[in-house]
C-alpha cells in the first residue's frame, strides 16, 4: 500500500554535534527518516523539527567530519522495525541493526545490518482458510520461532476488511515468500509474506479491547510478588539513586518472570551488563520450558557510548516489537533500563534547537511523551478472542537520587507500580533495597486481582499482606521512637515491634539475588514463608527487658535465613523450621 | 604541526569568546583540527559558512586577524610500542625530552566496542589492599573512580594499586595535575623500575584548562593500541575528571548551551560515558581497565559530577579518615565494585561473599551504637561487642596500609568474628560456618 513519491532532497546547512540542519527541495514529513551521503556510506538521521525549508534532523551516528553542502535524501517513511520471525535470540542496536551480524571489533558508522534472516526457512502452518474475512492483526499462519508459537498476522498496516485469497499450504518458507493474497471491500488485491514494517513511534492498536489487567505476573522477587505485586499487562517503575540495585532488580525479573517473550531495552546504560545478559542468557536454563532463556529473548542495546539519538529510538523499538508478540497472544515482558537516559536524550536535542526548557531543562512535554509510551503496555483482547499482555517496566535514575525530579514524577503519574530503591537500604546492604513503605502497587487495590490472588493463593491472602505491611510500618515508628528515647527510654513492648519488623524485612524482603536458591521464590514458597513469619509477629513474647529481645529474634532470622538459602521443603529445609519451631518454643 | 603550501589561510575572526572563536570558512570537516595563530582549535559548531572553533589553549590574546589553517583532519595520535615509557602532553607532543612517536595515525575518541564482541570480565585485580580486595574487588575491564575531598591521598592509592596491578601498560591521563602530583607518578614509576611499561598524557594546573579535554581521548587512544593490537591487559589511570568536567562546562557555557544542574552541560552522561565506556574486556586476553579520581566538594555526591559519574561507572571507592583508629580506610557503606560478583566466591574462596556482607553488617551495626554513645544513650553489652570489632575490623582489613592476600582477609574476619559475636549474631550459611568458624 504505498504512492510513489518523488524523493525529496536536501543539503547540509548546519552541524553542531549531532543536530544537523538540511535546505530541502521538497516536502519532508515530520519524524521522516533521511540518509546523510558521507563518504561512500549513508548515515541514518530523523525528521525533528521543520521549518520553513529548513529541516532539522537528529543524526543517528557521529556527525564527525560531515561538512556544509553535502547531500541528504529523505527516505518517505518513518523510523520502522521489521516484524516477522527471527526477531527472538538477536542482540539488536537501538535501530534494530543485527550487532552480531556487524564487522569488526567496533562499532562502524553506516554498518546497517539486517534485523532478520531473509535466507533461512520457517515451517509455515495456516491457521486460517480461504475466503475468511480478516482485518488487521488477525493471524493467518504459525511458525515456531525457538519454542515460541509465532502467529503470521495481516500486516497491522492493512485498514478495513479483507477476504483471503490465496493461503499458503503447509510447508515451507523464506520470510519474504508469499504467504497470501488478500483482496480489499474493492477487490484489489495485497501480497502478504511472513514480514512486515511498522513505524516505532505509532502505537499498533490491533486489539479489541483494553481491559484492566487481573492475572498477577509471578517474577519470583518477594517483595515484589508478595508486597507489591505486579500483573500482566501492568506498568511499574524501578527509581533509584545509583548502585541501589535497578539493574540487578530487572534482570532478576527478567530472568524468572513467568513470560513467554522477554524483550530488554539497554538504553544508554553500560555495555558491560548487556554484556553479562549475552552471557548469561544463553546458559540460563527457562525453568518452564527446559530450554535456553535466550531462545525466547531480544536485546536491544543501546548502551551509553552508542550515539545519543538513537537512546529514543531504541525504547520505541523495544516497544513495537513487545506489540508485535502481544498480538500473538502472548505475555511479553518490557524492560527499559533505563528511561531517564533516553529522557536525558530528549534533552540534549532539545537544548540543541533552542526550544524552551521546562523544569531541569527537560523539554515542556516530557510528562506527555512518558505517559504515551507506558500506555502502550497492557493486557488485550484480541480478535479472535485470544488474550495477549505487555508489561512493561522501567527504571529510572533521578538526578543525585533525588525523586522530586522531572523524569521520576512523570513517570510516577503514568506507571502503576513504584519500586522506590532506597539509599539508606542499599548503603546497609539491604538487598533488594526496595523501600517496602514507600513503594506500591495500585493493582493491590484492583479487586479483579484480589479475587484472582484470593482463588489462587489464598481466601486471606490480601489481609495478610496487609498484615505484615502494617508490621513493617509499626516497627519503623518503634525504631524511630527507640532512636530518639534510647533502648531503655521506651517499654520492651516497642523492641517487639521492632523487631517484628525486622524479621520481616530479613525474611521476607531481603532476598539475595546471586544465591541459587535464595533468588528466585515461588508463590507457593512466598506464602509458605509470609504465613510462617506472620505467626511468628502474632506471637507476644514474653522478655524481662529489652536486651533479651534482640539476641532472640537474630536466632529466629538466622534460622529463616538458613532455610531461605536451603532447597524448599528438603531435609535440610525441614530441619531448620524443626530449630525455628524450638526457639519459638522457648518463649511463648 | 607544519602548515601545508596549499592550505588555506584565513585572517577574518568575526566573533570571540573565552574558550572559542568564529569565522567564515568553507569546506570544513566537523570536529576538523585548526589552527589559530599557532594555537590548536577544533570545529564544534557550522551554521551555513560560520565556523565556530573551540581554541584548547584559550583565546586570550587572539586578534580578530588572526591566521588560522585547518587541518582537514580531527585530532590524531600516532601508536606504536614506541609509545611505552614516554611522557605527552594533550596534544600527544613528547614532554620528556625525547623524539616524537612514529607509527599509525589514529583518530582519538573514535568509535564504540560493539558489544556482542565483549567477553564478559572475569579476571580479578589483586590489590593487597582488604579494603578493596575483600569488599570492592576489582575485575580487569572495569571502570571505576575514586571519589575523594581534595585533600584525600587518592594519588597515592591509585599509584599504589597500578604498581600492584599485574598490568601490561599504566597509561596516566593527568588533567589539572598540580606539578607536584606530576612529579610524584614520575618517581612512583620511575621507583619502581616500571618506567617501560608507563605512558602519560599530562596536563597540569600550568596548561590551560580547555586542553585537558583532549586527554582522556589521548590515553584511551593509546590503550586501545595495546589492549586491540597487542592484546595486552592496559591500566587506565585518569585523574581528575572533575576538572575535566570543569572543562567541558566551560566550552558548553561560552557556546550558549543551556546549562543542566549544577552548570554542567546538559550532555555530561554522554559525555563522561564515552570516556567510561572505553573500559573492556576482548575474548583474546586483551583489555582496557580504567581507575579514575572524581574528587567532591565537601563530600557532596548528589553534584551533577559525581551524580553521573556513579551512573556511569561500574562502582566507585569512597576514602575516608576514621578517627578511631587515626587511619585512612576505604569506606565499605559507601564504596561498591558492581563487578565483584563475577569473582568473589569464583575466583576467590567461596565463603567471600557472605564473610565480606557480615563483616560489613557488622560494621554497620558499630555505626549505629557510635551514633547511640554520641546521643548519650546505654549501649548494650552488643553495642559494646560491635564497637570494639569495629575498631578492629577497620584497622586490620579497611584501613589503606593492608596489604595481604585474599584468603588471609577472609582468615583475619572470621577471627574477628568469632573474637567477638556469638553463631547466630554471624549469622553466615552453616556450611561455611562448620568449615571456618574460629570459635567454639
Ligand atoms: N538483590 C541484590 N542482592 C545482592 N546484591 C545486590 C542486589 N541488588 C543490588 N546488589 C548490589 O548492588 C550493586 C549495584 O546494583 P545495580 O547495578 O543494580 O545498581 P543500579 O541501581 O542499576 O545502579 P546504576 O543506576 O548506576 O545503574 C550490584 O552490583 C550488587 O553488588
Ligand atoms: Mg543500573
Amino acid at each position: 500500500m504505498e504512492k510513489e513519491v518523488k524523493q525529496t532532497k536536501g543539503k547540509i546547512a548546519g552541524i553542531i554535534a549531532n543536530l544537523v540542519t538540511v535546505e530541502v527541495d521538497g516536502p519532508v514529513s515530520q519524524n521522516e527518516i533521511c540518509y546523510i551521503k558521507h563518504a561512500g556510506i549513508d548515515l541514518m538521521a530523523e525528521v525533528i523539527k521543520v521549518f520553513e525549508k529548513k529541516v532539522f534532523i537528529q543524526v543517528f551516528e557521529s556527525t564527525r567530519g560531515l561538512k556544509i553542502g553535502q547531500e541528504v535524501e529523505f527516505s518517505g517513511g518513518m523510523l520502522e522495525v521489521t516484524l516477522g520471525p527471527g526477531i527472538l535470540s538477536r542482540n539488536y542496536d537501538g535501530l534494530q541493526h543485527d550487532l552480531d551480524r556487524m564487522e569488526g571489533v567496533f562499532l562502524k558508522r553506516g554498518d546497517y545490518t539486517d534485523a532478520l534472516d531473509y535466507e533461512k526457512t520457517w515451517d509455515f502452518t495456516p491457521l486460517a482458510n480461504i475466503g475468511d474475512t480478516v482485518i488487521a492483526g488477525d493471524w493467518l499462519g504459525e511458525v515456531t520461532e525457538n519454542v515460541i508459537p509465532h502467529k503470521i498476522m495481516v500486516p497491522f498496516s492493512f485498514s478495513g476488511k479483507f477476504t483471503i485469497k490465496k493461503l499458503a499450504a503447509a510447508g515451507s518458507y523464506k520470510v519474504l515468500d508469499e504467504i497470501a493474497i488478500l483482496a480489499d471491500s474493492k477487490g484489489t488485491e495485497y501480497k502478504v509474506t511472513m514480514t512486515q514494517k511498522w513505524p516505532v513511534k505509532i502505537p499498533v492498536k490491533t486489539y479489541v479491547n483494553k481491559p484492566r489487567p487481573y492475572k498477577l505476573l509471578e517474577t519470583g522477587v518477594r517483595t515484589i510478588d508478595t508486597l507489591n505485586p505486579i500483573v500482566e499487562g501492568g506498568t511499574g517503575f524501578i527509581p533509584g539513586p545509583f548502585g541501589s540495585g535497578k539493574t540487578v532488580m530487572q534482570q532478576a525479573i527478567s530472568k524468572q518472570a513467568e513470560a513467554d517473550i522477554v524483550i530488554v531495552a539497554a538504553c544508554g546504560e553500560r555495555a558491560n551488563e548487556v554484556v553479562e545478559i549475552f552471557t548469561e542468557f544463553p546458559e540460563l536454563e527457562d525453568p518452564r520450558t527446559g530450554r535456553k532463556l535466550m531462545e525466547r529473548t531480544t536485546i536491544i542495546a543501546n548502551t551509553s557510548n552508542m550515539p545519543v539519538a538513537a537512546r529514543e529510538a531504541s525504547v520505541y523499538t523495544a516497544m513495537t516489537i513487545a506489540e508485535y508478540y502481544r498480538t500473538m497472544g502472548l505475555k511479553v515482558l518490557l524492560l527499559a533500563d533505563s528511561t531517564s537516559r533516553w529522557a536525558q536524550a530528549l534533552r540534549e536535542m532539545s537544548n540543541r534547537m533552542e526550544e524552551l526548557p521546562g523544569p531541569d531543562a527537560f523539554p515542556m512535554d516530557l510528562p506527555a511523551i512518558i505517559s504515551n509510551f507506558y500506555s502502550r503496555a497492557g493486557f488485550v483482547h484480541l480478535n479472535n478472542g485470544a488474550t495477549g499482555s505487555i508489561t512493561f517496566i522501567g527504571t529510572v535514575s533521578p538526578a543525585g537520587g533525588n525523586l522530586k525530579e522531572p523524569v521520576t514524577e512523570s513517570t510516577k503519574k503514568a506507571a502503576r507500580c513504584f519500586y522506590a530503591l532506597s539509599q539508606q537500604r542499599a548503603d546497609s546492604k539491604r538487598y533488594p533495597a526496595i523501600d517496602p513503605i514507600d513503594s506500591y502497587s495500585k493493582y493491590l487495590e484492583y479487586p479483579e486481582l484480589q479475587e484472582y490472588l484470593k482463588t489462587n493463593i489464598s481466601e486471606n491472602w490480601i489481609d495478610q499482606v496487609l498484615r505484615a505491611k502494617n508490621f513493617l510500618l509499626r516497627g519503623k515508628e518503634a525504631s524511630e521512637q527507640i532512636n530518639i528515647l534510647g533502648d531503655d527510654g521506651v517499654p520492651v513492648d516497642y523492641h517487639l515491634r521492632f523487631w517484628r519488623g525486622e524479621v520481616i524485612d530479613f525474611v521476607v524482603l531481603q532476598q539475595d539475588a546471586f544465591d541459587e536458591i535464595d533468588k528466585r521464590t515461588s508463590l507457593e514458597r512466598q506464602k509458605f514463608l509470609l504465613e510462617t513469619v506472620l505467626e511468628i509477629c502474632d506471637i507476644d513474647f514474653r522478655f524481662e527487658s529489652f536486651d533479651e529481645v534482640n539476641p532472640y529474634f537474630k536466632r529466629i532470622i538466622n534460622t529463616l535465613k538458613q532455610m531461605n538459602y536451603s532447597e524448599y521443603k528438603s531435609e535440610k529445609f525441614n530441619s531448620f523450621y524443626n530449630e525455628l519451631q524450638t526457639i519459638i518454643g522457648e518463649r511463648k | 604541526m607544519e602548515t601545508k603550501a596549499f592550505q588555506k589561510i584565513y585572517t577574518k575572526i568575526i566573533q570571540i569568546t573565552k574558550a572559542t572563536c568564529s569565522l567564515r570558512a568553507t569546506g570544513v570537516g566537523y570536529e576538523e583540527l585548526a589552527m589559530v595563530n599557532g594555537r590548536l582549535a577544533q570545529v564544534v559548531k557550522i551554521i551555513g559558512d560560520v565556523v565556530t572553533l573551540q581554541v584548547f589553549g584559550g583565546t586570550e590574546g587572539i586578534p580578530t586577524n588572526a591566521e588560522v589553517v585547518f587541518m582537514g583532519k580531527p585530532p590524531v595520535l600516532k601508536v606504536s610500542d614506541d609509545l611505552a615509557g614516554r611522557f605527552f602532553n594533550a596534544f600527544g607532543n613528547p614532554i620528556d625530552g625525547g623524539p616524537e612517536v612514529e607509527g599509525e595515525e589514529r583518530e582519538i575518541g573514535g568509535p564504540s566496542v560493539n558489544p556482542v564482541r565483549r567477553k564478559q570480565p572475569s579476571e580479578l585485580i589483586a590489590t593487597g589492599i582488604a579494603g578493596i580486595d575483600m569488599n570492592n574487588t576489582l575485575v580487569t575491564g572495569q571502570k571505576i573512580p575514586f571519589f575523594a575531598d581534595p585533600d584525600q591521598p587518592f594519588n597515592q592509592v591509585m599509584a599504589m594499586v597500578a604498581m600492584r596491578a599485574k598490568a601490561d601498560k599504566i597509561i596516566l591521563g593527568g588533567m589539572g595535575l598540580t606539578n607536584d602530583d606530576y612529579l610524584f607518578y614520575k618517581n612512583v614509576f620511575e621507583n619502581a623500575g616500571a618506567l617501560e611499561r608507563i605512558i602519560s598524557f599530562v596536563n597540569t594546573t600550568e596548561n590551560p584548562p580547555v586542553e585537558r579535554l583532549l586527554v582522556p581521548d589521548m590515553a584511551l587512544t593509546a590503550a586501545e593500541y595495546f589492549a586491540v593490537d597487542k592484546k595486552q591487559s592496559v591500566l587506565v589511570l585518569l585523574t581528575d575528571m572533575t576538572l575535566y568536567a570543569d572543562a567541558l562546562s566551560i566550552v558548553s557555557n561560552r557556546m550558549d548551551q543551556i546549562p543542566s544542574k549544577d552548570s554542567m552541560p546538559g550532555s555530561l552522561y554522554s559525555d563522561l560515558a564515552k570516556i567510561y565506556e572505553k573500559a573492556v574486556q576482548f575474548p583474546d586476553g586483551g583489555s582496557i581497565t580504567i581507575i579514575a579520581v572524581t574528587t567532591l566538594s565537601g563530600g557532596d555526591i548528589t553534584h551533577a559530577i559525581p551524580d553521573n559519574t556513579g551512573y556511569i561507572t561500574e562502582g566507585q571507592l569512597f576514602l575516608r579518615k576514621d578517627s578511631d583508629i587515626g587511619k585512612v580506610i576505604v569506606d565499605p557503606f559507601r564504596s561498591l565494585s558492581r563487578l565483584k560478583q563475577l569473582v568473589i566466591g569464583k575466583k576467590t574462596r567461596k565463603d567471600h561473599p557472605q564473610v565480606m556482607n557480615t563483616a560489613i553488617r557488622l560494621f554497620a551495626d558499630a555505626a549505629q551504637a557510635k551514633t547511640k554513645l554520641e546521643n548519650g544513650f546505654d549501649l548494650t553489652d552488643y553495642d559494646e561487642r560491635t564497637l570494639k570489632f569495629g575498631k578492629e575490623y577497620s584497622d586490620k582489613l579497611l584501613a589503606i596500609d593492608v596489604n595481604i592476600d585474599i584468603d588471609m582477609m577472609l582468615d583475619t574476619a572470621w577471627s574477628l568474628f568469632a573474637k567477638y559475636f556469638s553463631k547466630a549474631e554471624v549469622a553466615i550459611r552453616s556450611e561455611f560456618m562448620d568449615l571456618y568458624w574460629k570459635g567454639e
